[in-house]
């Protein structure tokens, strides 16, 4: 048990560590670098005209789709994992269950694609 | 008991050590990827590229660390100022965080105490790189977001669909290694099989004949899916819509300038180079290779040469990939991840369940026949 925590103190160490070279390297950027600020400077980026209207833009639903999507998949790898590590304990039952599983999925993607959510023409 | 061998029995110590090393290790190697990537690009191209600073223009990247280093920092108006300065340290830490679980060399011993060659091995080391690959997002889309800018939340919400998408594919293509890993050590549970230590351990021996056993092999189909996504995650080219410079501008850093631009660069390549060294560990047999039976004072690097060797022609893949292909468009893109890899990734897993299957229970009809 003592390694277990071990190892992810040493995972905890290493992030804080990376963390603080990168904000290091930043800090002693911002003690090199000249720092004129104009008003012209300031504002957001547009191919060199003024901006028009704000920066926070609407974007397409689709991209909600996706993220929707995505989460479904996600946390089903993240349940197939464990039953991929232990397939051969759990046996022939845990391996006819998870086909079925994976075709009802399958099934899902199908219709999504039929009902053309991920369709970008419209 | 000698001081070395008093000082390695301590894991503090050693952790430390490890933690310096591997940083040491990440920065060299990313300063001479981007060289490299650089002097083949140009090469393709029919030009010379960097070639002034340093031999072979190899320090080119420090240059250009340097310059940026004493560049003003721009930070316009409208940003949200704390995600905006913390994106870029968001970006970097995943990638640092990817390196420490992945052995790059064969474990020795000083005195009694083995040390290993990677930070940490930690018994869910897969799950865990998936989920680092993850919390690389956020990077991108608070970075694209709190610029208060219309090309960067552009960029950031179409980097945020494809990081995702292909994301999904990645994780399913690596079932199938975590199935075959977990058949080859039949029986012995000890250590879990994501572990990548053991994964790479458990392709030693060989295929058949004199092909080596590496997973690569009996996994071809997880492989091409694996570095497809792979190279859609890490926003390179024929997948870099992220920062299609001719409709995007610089996607989601356009705002950034100065050394937090050159974080976002760097995160870029630090990833490249850990997806290579995954794929290698995973599909390549890892730090495995032989070592012409070598005295033992020098062997100990064959280990740590046939691993670079290995994550370099893989990055040269990476490099030759962005030197042919023409960027897809968008749609295309997204076709290509939901209707093209993740049905694929579910039909191979499934398969492949089966096949491991039949392989270690024997095929149903044999019972059945009697």
């Amino acid at each position: 048990m003592a390694e277990y925590f071990q190892d992810y103190i040493t995972v905890a160490v290493f992030a804080g560590f990376g963390a603080l070279l990168v904000a290091a390297a930043v800090g002693v950027g911002w003690l090199l670098r000249p720092s004129r600020p104009s008003a012209a400077k300031a504002t957001a980026y547009e191919c060199g005209i003024d901006p028009v209207g704000g920066g926070w833009s609407q974007t397409h639903i689709r991209y909600y789709i996706f993220a929707l999507l995505f989460l479904i998949f996600d946390v089903e790898a993240a349940f197939i994992f464990p039953w991929a590590v232990r397939l051969e304990q759990l046996g022939l039952f845990a391996l006819v269950e998870m086909v079925i599983f994976i075709v009802i999925l399958l099934a899902g993607l199908v219709y999504a694609i039929r009902k053309g959510v991920l369709k970008w023409e419209s | 008991m000698s001081l070395l061998e008093r000082l390695f029995a301590n894991v503090w110590f050693t952790a430390a050590v490890k933690v310096v090393a591997a940083f040491a290790l990440l920065l060299v190697a990313v300063i001479l990827l981007v060289w490299i990537e650089r002097k083949i690009v140009a090469d393709m191209q029919n030009r010379i590229g960097p070639n002034r600073a340093g031999p072979w223009g190899m320090l080119q990247t420090v240059a250009d660390g340097l310059k940026l280093l004493f560049k003003e920092s721009v930070v316009p108006r409208k940003v949200e100022l704390g995600i905006y300065l913390a994106a870029p340290i968001a970006a970097m830490v995943p990638a640092f965080l990817i390196f420490m679980v992945i052995p790059i060399g064969r474990p020795f011993t000083i005195g009694e105490t083995a040390v290993t060659l990677q930070v940490t091995d930690l018994n869910i080391a897969l799950l865990f790189v998936l989920a680092m690959s993850s919390l690389a997002v956020y990077a991108v889309v608070l970075a694209g977001w709190a610029s208060g800018s219309k090309y960067p939340l552009l960029g950031g919400v179409r980097a945020t669909a494809q990081m995702i998408s292909y994301e999904a594919a990645m994780g399913l293509a690596l079932v199938p290694v975590v199935l075959l890993a977990s058949a080859q050590s039949a029986g012995d549970v000890g250590l879990g099989t994501m572990s990548l230590s053991r994964i790479v351990e458990l392709q030693q021996g060989s295929f058949r004949w004199m092909i080596p056993g590496w997973f690569v092999f009996w996994l071809a189909p997880s492989f091409v899916l694996y570095f497809i996504a792979a190279v859609a995650e890490t926003n390179r080219a024929p997948f870099d819509l992220v920062e299609a410079e001719s409709e995007l501008v610089g996607g989601y850093h356009t705002e950034y300038s100065g050394f937090r631009f050159a974080l976002f660069y760097l995160a870029e390549y630090l990833n490249m180079f850990n997806v290579s060294a995954l794929a290698v560990t995973l599909f390549f047999g890892g730090w495995l290779g032989p070592d012409f039976g070598l005295p033992p004072w020098i062997a100990w690097v064959m280990p740590l040469f046939w691993f670079f060797l290995k994550t370099f022609l893989l990055v040269f893949l990476f490099i030759w990939l962005r030197a042919t292909l023409p960027r897809l468009r968008y749609d295309q893109l997204m076709d290509l991840g939901w209707k093209r890899l993740i049905p694929l990734a579910l039909v191979w897993l499934m398969l492949f369940a089966l096949v491991t299957a039949f392989r270690t229970w024997g095929a149903p009809w044999t019972e059945a026949l009697g």
